[in-house]
Order: structure tokens, then sequence, then C-alpha cells
């Protein structure tokens, strides 16, 4: 069976970093991999590139054998039209560090926008759905709150639910918990723990090394726009055998 | 002291009903045109701004082109090339319309950049989550963008109105029948400029204080959603 996520020599530079230096990578359904290292390493722009917020330098993202971003015509590679690349992000949940919901919609319509207007699903129908989400992340009674009115946990929890609401094949998951006073943290894992355990297939960029060793089934550790050492967490993080990874799990213990 | 002095007051009240039955009739018109411009101020200028933000370097180059030749150059100017030079090429356009097109082709290039700065102001990651979620750059404009972006457009939106109001009196000069006009004629007529360029002012007042009183509301408005 071919991998839900497939990247394919992936380079991206910006001016004249060069940010990936050629990432290969294959995630299978149900997989949930974390991807880990220091920062500057690449792991955010990697992750950006999967749906395209940035476009990669070079290399191919395919997603169920999809390719995303381009297709082929008069074979060469060429960049999708608005709609087209739209279409396929709908089916990639991406939730930001920053949350970055929609400051003038209630924590409803933050979840139903998408459904509706993407999906093309009635109000009522969009609703539904947006109803079922925000309950499923512990928010049943924030319906009608605008998102300043929510604190950073709470935000968080509503854009995981606006993802949920679109149904994604793949989710991913930049810094989730980064932007989060730390009493806030535990309240957003234990959503994304729970999604992990319905078997949805994630990758999520953290600096949450305990939580990457319960959650994910796959660790990976990135450093200078490369991946250094993957594996089940249990190798990675309890014994890696690159330096790189030992002196960055080190320092991060230091803390 | 002059003999002067208490006749000007006598003169002004007892010709007061005069003026303002006449000026206050071309009151009408003075507020056409501002309205008529303002909507083409609107819609040209969402226009100018959508071009000069878009992706094409050339459509970016038509909207920086437009709006310097219309900020560069007297509106007065492009009245007259609107009216006079346009009528020389056989193409007649009445006052009214000719006043409208013209003050509204010349504050496009201002509501075109209030545009963009509302607009520039919204959040990188607004975009990026509507864009995430699977919505064309369109539709992340026109139901994440735009709807944030007017808020904080209102308060420079009635600024512009405002001064709009009081450029209608260049009308005057292409023979728009605004207040101006009929205050030229009517000194003409009765020879008492100050008495009727002090009601014409009053007049002008009058529409335009409700109008900033409104911009003073919306700024305190803005300042509370933020």
């Amino acid at each position: 069976m071919d991998p839900l996520l497939r990247i394919v020599d992936l380079h991206k530079r910006f001016g004249e970093t060069e940010v990936l230096c050629g990432i290969d990578l294959e995630v299978p359904r149900t997989q949930k991999v974390a991807i880990i290292g220091p920062s500057g390493s690449g792991k955010t722009t990697l992750l950006r590139c999967v749906n395209y917020l940035e476009k990669p330098t070079s290399g191919h993202v395919y997603i169920d054998g999809t390719l995303i971003g381009e297709k082929h015509k008069n074979g060469a590679y060429v960049h999708l039209s608005d709609r087209e690349l739209a279409k396929e992000r709908a089916e990639i949940g991406f939730v930001f560090q920053r949350f970055n919901l929609f400051p003038h919609l209630t924590a409803l319509a933050n979840v139903a926008i998408a459904p509706r207007r993407v999906l093309g699903l009635g109000l009522q129908e969009a609703e539904a759905r947006a109803r079922e989400m925000l309950t499923k992340v512990g928010l049943g009674h924030k319906f009608d709150a605008f998102p300043e009115r929510l604190s950073g946990g709470q935000q968080q929890r509503v854009a995981i639910a606006r993802v949920l609401a679109m149904q994604p094949k793949l989710m991913l998951f930049d810094e989730a918990t980064s932007a989060l006073d730390p009493e806030l943290i535990g309240e957003v894992l234990r959503v994304i723990r729970q999604l992990a355990e319905e078997g949805r297939t994630m990758i999520m960029v953290t600096h949450e090394i305990q939580f990457a060793t319960e959650v994910a089934d796959r660790v990976i550790f990135m450093d200078g726009g490369r991946i250094v050492e993957e594996g089940p967490p249990d190798a990675v993080i309890r014994n890696p055998s690159q330096a790189r990874t030992r002196a960055f799990l080190t320092r991060l213990s230091e803390r | 002291m002059p003999a002067a002095a208490p006749n000007f007051w006598v003169v002004f009240w007892a010709k007061l009903p005069y003026f303002l039955s006449v000026l206050l009739g071309a009151a009408g018109t003075t507020i056409k045109v501002m309205l008529g411009a303002l909507a083409v101020a609107l819609t040209l200028g969402l226009i100018v701004a959508l071009l000069k933000l878009a992706r094409l370097v050339p459509l970016r180059w038509i909207a920086n082109v437009y709006i310097e030749v219309m900020r560069g150059t007297p509106a007065l100017t492009q009245l007259f090339i609107i009216y006079f030079g346009l009528s020389d090429l056989g193409i007649d356009i009445p006052p009214v319309p000719a006043a409208i097109i013209g003050l509204g082709m010349n504050g496009a290039a201002y509501v075109a950049e209030i545009y963009r700065a509302g607009i520039l102001a919204i959040h990188e990651g607004q975009v990026e989550a509507a864009l995430s979620l699977g919505m064309t750059p369109i539709n992340a404009m026109r139901f994440i963008i735009l709807p944030q972006a007017i808020r904080l457009m209102l308060p420079p939106l009635c600024n512009y109105a405002v001064s709009l109001l009081k450029d209608t009196s260049l009308a005057s000069v292409v023979a728009a029948p605004e207040i101006m006009f009929f205050a030229r004629q009517l000194v003409t007529e009765t020879l008492l400029s100050m008495d009727i360029y002090l009601v014409v002012a009053v007049l002008y007042l009058c529409m335009s204080i409700p109008m900033s009183r409104l911009v003073a509301y919306l700024e305190r408005a803005r300042r509370a959603w933020q």
C-alpha cells in the first residue's frame, strides 16, 4: 500500500540560505510522527512545504499518491491553479503555533466557516458539525465566545476543532503548544493525544519531548535542514545513535 | 467708526432668506455629486487596490501609474480635462456626471491606498489559516480579510468623505449647479461677497460637522474593538 505522505528530495532555499537540504520521508497511514530539533533546523519549513504554504525550491510532495501543489503537464511539473491547490489543502489540516483564529468570528463560526465555504455545506449542517467538533475538544460551552475572550489553550483547541471539521486525511501540528503558558499546555496535549488514539495520521513539530515519546510512533530529529536520525521514540530519544541528537537532548534536559 | 458696520448686518439679515432659498436648493446637487463621486471612488478604489496587491507585476504597475497620475495632478485640472478637454474631442458629458466621474476617479487613488493599508494591516497568519483550510485566495479575501479590514478602513474612509464634500465646490467651475456655483451667481447679482460666502461656509459646516463627529465615533469604536 502507498504511504499516505511521501516527500521526495525536498529542498527549500530562502535567498542564500538553504533551509531544507534534501528531505526524503514516507509516512504510512495512521502513523504519528514527531519532529524534533533545534530552532532553525527546518522543521517548521518542512511542515509548511507539505501543504504548500511554503513553495519548495525543488523536490515533490505526494499525499495518497497525488502530487501536492503541482501537476504533470507535457512532461514537466507545473504549479497548480489557486482553485486546484485549495482543493488539495482542504484535505490537510494545519494547526499553527499562534492559533490564527479569525478574530471577527465566534468560536462556532471559526469552525463552521470552512465546511460552509470550502465544502459547500448548508449553514445548519456546517454549524452542527462545528458544535460536534467544539464539544469533542471540550469547548461545548464556548460556541458564542469570540477568540479574544478565550485563553490561549482554548483558542488552540478551537483551532484544532476548525481543522477536524474539514475531516482531513493528514494533520500537521506546528509547535502547537509553544505559544502557551505552561499551565495551559496540558489541555491542548490531551486533545492531541486523544486524536492520536483515534488512529489519525499526524505529524507534530514539537519541543515537548516527553509528550513525543508517549504519543509518537516515530521520532525524527532534524538539524541543519537534514534528517539526522529517526526511529521509534525509545531509540531516538532514550538511546540516540548520533552525537548531534545526544547534544540536543542534553541541552533540552538541562533547561 | 465706519458707517458700513451696522449696515452690514442689516443687509445680511434682510437678504438671508433669499440667499438661503437659492443655496439650499443647490445643496441637493452638492450632496448628489458627493454621493456619486463617493460611489465611484469606493468601487474603482477597490479595483485599484486589488491590482496593486496582485501577484502579476504589470497589474501592480497599472495601479501605481494610476495612483501617481491622479495624486500628482490637481483635481481641478482633471475636471477641466473631462469636461472641456473631452468636449473638444466630441465627447460631451453634462456638468454633474462630469464632476462625479472626475472627483470619483481622483478619489479612487486615495481610497485605494486606504484599502491597501487596511488589507496589509491584517496579520499574515489570517491568510495562511484561511488558505490552509482550503479557501482560494479570493475567498480568503472575501470571508476573512475584508470583513476585518473594513473596520480599520472606516474612519479614514469617512475622513475622505468629509474632504470630498468640500471638494465638490470644484464642480462649480464646470457649471454643475451646486452650492458654490449659485453662490457665485448670487455675488454677481448682488455684489454682497462677504454675506453670501459666509452663508456658504456655514452650509458646508452644517454638512461636514456631523460627518466628522461620525469619524470620531468610529475611531473610538475601533479602539474599543482592538
